[in-house]
């Protein structure tokens, strides 16, 4: 264990009116088992006790899994090591390094203050049509309806989003498709998403555009920042599932 | 201070158990129950704070039934909430494996599991719509593992005998608030949920006797404003914090839950805290929270320290790697005391012995508090891509905190606070003292006894939300007439001004403590004193120091920035405040029970074999906690415990 002196580029902003800037702090005896967002406590409980206003950033778990805390580092979101920010850990830096930490950009997530944006817009892609429509109490047996293994595991994959944002943030046009395709795929390979797959493809992504999110461009600096390893192959899919949706549109045959 | 004596009210609530045999309670509730009309209910405003499996579930289900729903999280997304960590799975008596599983099986469970401190009725109606779950969730879309054949595949957690629990892989718990948080999305989208995500709870307002409304801040405004509703739904989770360091997320809190105790809800059984085994180790001061290995692992990692003092102590001192210790140097320690369950012993029990092997200097980590958990024989057996199919994230989580594959070397872990069993007192309609309060899922107390079983908060949480509180809220709704109070009633501005004026107090001190340095100091000294053992010394002990942190708090405590705007700290501030308020109730609870069950030991308390010795005589009850002022002792009301059905008896896992 050792313990690490870095120096921190930070992005400051009191309030979403107020103007923005770099400040740089010295992060001092930064034990490496820390986590990064950890290392931020530290640093913050310094700035408290100089009676300075702490950084502002989102997070709630600190496992990995809530999606809560975003952060890009070094200019890549979550830092790039494939993990959320709050499971990336200080061994992965070094002694005297200078690090980089500004917010999650995109036009579709507002900043707040600080480090922290406004996600909601995700939460409006899932309320256009990001579920299957059924009644609590109107279910089957649950053994009913045997689904393939091979269907269910990649339904899950799709599903293990976490929501964080990070595809936006990394996406030079702040495009939301890996967010939009993931969960498109997950509900549109399970038989129970089948009835509403064409409705809900339209739905999600008009909301999509309608919320100021990029066109994709195939780039895929998406899944490279995926802390969950979700996959582009979502995006050829929700591709293929639109031009089936709209073509159905066309001709009138819904579903 | 060397003895308490507790006020002791002869009053309690009805629990509104209807009679009749135990399996018929909930079919007579349902057929007998209120209904409200269709086109009546969307003149009902519910409020329902927190948006995890219990809140979310509740929001979807009424929302969909037609009631107007209001629902507050202090996350930014409801897809947020901490039920999302939760990643072992979840149980249900379906007996799909065809191993004997049945809704009594899983009720007898349950109440066992619970050391006999749970309500049987309330547990029966749990495992009865436990089946109901896994169809609701599954109609959703939610991804549990399955069989070749395209069926459910099950897996086996603590405290049972046979495959009960529904999973996706490690990440059960994200899979199901997922499908409840785009259920309630589906509503957000109709119209039917006002959504308010990044608000938090301040306070209940009571008019009349009756819960009527919140006082929330906006923490991106910093605005304090009041919401006015029919009914209130608390489903806000538990205490964990109280400890500082525990698995919950960093949010969680027991701010709105204090605040209805303060407003006449009892607190029940706030002693029952669990502890879990398996949570990777303290590794410095710094230290932020601690994180869970599945309970899962247990199904093929097998626990053990080594025999030897001078082993461990080499270990300790990175002299030898624990995959260099020979088989019979080890000692396997669940298997040998309790060979029946073995690795899969309830966790109260799995917990107390890591923390007597660790007591007896056999400890591993470098701090001497953690134990192995080694999957080299499941690994010969089954081989390196089975085990990743069934733990592959869990063991990437770990090796990514800790630097240690788990593959190679054992996973070393120590128990930590994850959950607690005690919470609001709830009747059987999920209602608690305050007329108009419902509470569900973790805040509430009903299930679970004195200690949780593996893979039930899932199911409990699912339980009261899709389908107990549906069915229950109409029998008060039915009693009040729908919007009759608004935020125009004087109430709810005396309760902002006390929000407010609160809130300054905290900033005005100026002090040179940051709130965190204050919980931390709160945390250690409930987690010595009120943690896995416990003695009538060590309560009086925290019973004498938690005024003083208190104390320290308000004359010393520093809240840097503004009240307008968003501000992190003083976020902290108001939780911390809450954890102080509510600290000494915890410990006058353990101290009055003066039996050990369950989670809840006291070393006074145990039989020669060192396992808990239960007083049914004297201590079948419910503990209800009624406060009196902060710093004044709570008034006891008691919430007798009767068994018709399962038979009361010393719980063996033997």
């Amino acid at each position: 264990m050792a313990n690490l002196n870095l120096t921190l580029k930070v992005w400051r902003q009191e309030s979403p009116e107020a103007q923005g800037r770099i400040e740089t702090y010295k992060a001092k005896n930064i034990p490496d088992e820390a986590s990064f967002l950890e290392m931020l406590d530290i640093v913050n409980e310094e700035l408290v006790h100089e009676g300075k206003e702490p950084i502002h950033f989102d997070h709630d778990c600190r496992e990995g899994i809530c999606g809560m805390c975003s952060l890009t580092i070094n200019g890549v979101p979550h830092g790039g090591k494939k993990v959320t920010t709050c499971q990336l850990h200080m061994r992965q830096f070094k002694d005297g390094d200078t690090i980089w930490i500004e917010p999650f950009r995109a036009a579709a997530f507002p900043l707040l203050r600080d480090l922290v944006v406004d996600r909601t817009a995700l939460d409006n892609i899932i309320a256009a049509g990001g579920f299957v429509d059924v009644r609590t109490g109107a279910a089957p047996n649950a053994n009913n309806m045997p689904i393939r293994k091979k269907t269910s595991d990649a339904a899950f994959d799709a599903a293990a989003c976490i929501g964080c944002g990070a595809c936006v943030a990394s996406c030079k046009n702040s495009a939301a498709m890996l967010f939009t395709s993931a969960k498109a795929a997950h509900l549109n390979l399970l038989p129970q998403g089948h009835p509403e797959k064409n409705k809900r493809v339209l739905a999600m992504v008009r909301q999509m555009d309608a919320l100021g999110f990029g066109n994709c461009t195939n780039l895929y600096e998406c899944e490279a920042a995926c802390p969950k390893g979700i996959s582009v192959d979502n995006i050829a899919k929700l591709n293929r599932d639109y031009m089936i949706a709209c073509a159905s549109e066309a001709f009138g045959v819904f579903s | 201070m060397n003895e308490i004596k507790f006020p002791v009210s002869d009053y309690m609530p009805d629990s509104c158990i209807p009679d009749g045999p135990i399996a018929e309670k909930w079919t007579k509730y349902k057929r007998e129950a209120k209904l409200i009309n269709p086109n009546n209910r969307r003149k009902y405003t519910v409020l329902i704070v927190g948006s995890g499996l219990a809140g979310g579930s509740a929001a979807a289900t009424l929302a969909e039934l037609g009631y107007n729903v209001k629902c507050f999280c202090y996350q930014d997304s409801p897809r947020r909430a901490h039920s999302i960590a939760a990643q072992g799975g979840v149980n249900a008596a379906h007996n799909y494996q065809n191993d004997g599983d049945s809704v009594y099986r899983l009720f007898y469970d349950t109440v066992k599991g619970g050391d006999f401190r749970a309500r049987e009725a309330n547990v029966y109606r749990l495992a009865e719509v436990s089946c109901n779950i896994i169809n609701q969730c599954v109609a959703q879309g939610v991804p549990f593992g399955r069989e070749y054949g395209g069926l459910l595949d099950n897996r086996s957690f603590g405290g049972s005998q046979l495959k009960r629990t529904f999973y996706s892989r490690g990440q059960t718990g994200q899979q199901l608030l997922l499908g409840c948080y785009q259920a309630m999305e589906k509503e957000i989208g109709k119209g039917h949920i006002e959504m308010h995500p990044r608000t938090e709870m301040m306070d209940l307002v009571v008019v009349d006797g009756h819960a009527k409304g919140i006082v929330v801040r906006d923490m991106v405004t910093g605005e304090i404003k009041s919401y006015a509703g029919d009914t209130v739904l608390l489903a806000t989770g538990g205490y964990g914090r109280v400890f500082f360091l525990s698995t919950n997320a960093m949010g969680c809190n027991v701010g709105a839950a204090c605040a209805c105790w303060k407003k006449g809800a009892y607190f029940a059984n706030p002693c029952f805290t669990q502890i879990h085994p398996t949570c990777i180790p303290v590794k410095g001061d710094y230290q932020s929270k601690l994180t869970l290995m599945s309970e899962s692992l247990r199904n093929d990692g097998r626990i053990w320290v080594p025999k030897s003092r001078e082993v461990a102590a080499k270990i300790r001192k990175g002299e030898m790697k624990p995959s260099d210790v020979a088989e019979n140097d080890r000692d396997y320690y669940l298997e040998r005391k309790y060979p029946s369950f073995g690795n899969l012993a309830p966790r109260d029990i799995s917990s107390r012995a890591a923390k007597e092997a660790c007591d007896d200097e056999r400890g591993v980590a470098n701090t001497g508090r953690g134990v192995f958990l080694d999957f080299k024989d499941a690994i010969n057996r089954m081989g390196k891509e089975w085990i990743d199919g069934q733990y592959g994230n869990l063991f990437e989580m770990y090796e990514e905190i800790t630097d240690v594959d788990p593959h190679e070397q054992p996973m070393m872990i120590y128990p930590a606070s994850h959950y607690t069993m005690g919470g609001l007192w709830v009747d059987y309609n999920l209602m608690s003292s305050i007329p108009g309060l419902h509470v569900l899922g973790e805040a509430n107390f009903s299930d679970h006894g004195a200690n949780r079983l593996g893979a039930s908060a899932l199911m409990q949480g699912l339980s009261d939300g899709y389908f107990v509180i549906p069915a229950t809220l109409p029998t008060y709704l039915t009693t009040q007439k729908p919007g009759s109070i608004t935020t125009a009633a004087p109430e709810f501005k005396e309760a902002e001004d006390e929000v407010k004026a609160r809130i300054q107090k905290m900033m005005d001190v100026k002090g040179t403590k940051t709130p965190d340095e204050i919980h931390r100091e709160l945390g250690k000294l409930v987690w010595d004193d009120v943690g896995m053992g416990r003695t009538k010394e060590s309560l009086l002990h925290a019973i004498e120091k938690i005024p003083a942190i208190r104390e320290e708090f308000w004359t010393n405590v520093r809240v840097v920035g503004s009240t307008e705007g968003m501000n992190q700290e003083l976020e902290k501030a108001w939780r911390v405040a809450a954890f102080l308020d509510f600290a000494e109730v915890l410990c006058y609870d353990a101290l009055n029970r003066e039996e050990s069950c369950g989670a809840h030991f006291r070393l006074e308390h145990q039989l020669a074999d060192g396992e808990a010795k239960r007083d049914d005589a004297n201590f079948a009850y419910v503990a209800c906690w009624e406060y009196k002022g902060t710093g004044e002792l709570p008034v006891l009301h008691k919430e007798p415990l009767t068994f018709d059905t399962v038979h009361l008896a010393i719980r063996s896992y033997k």
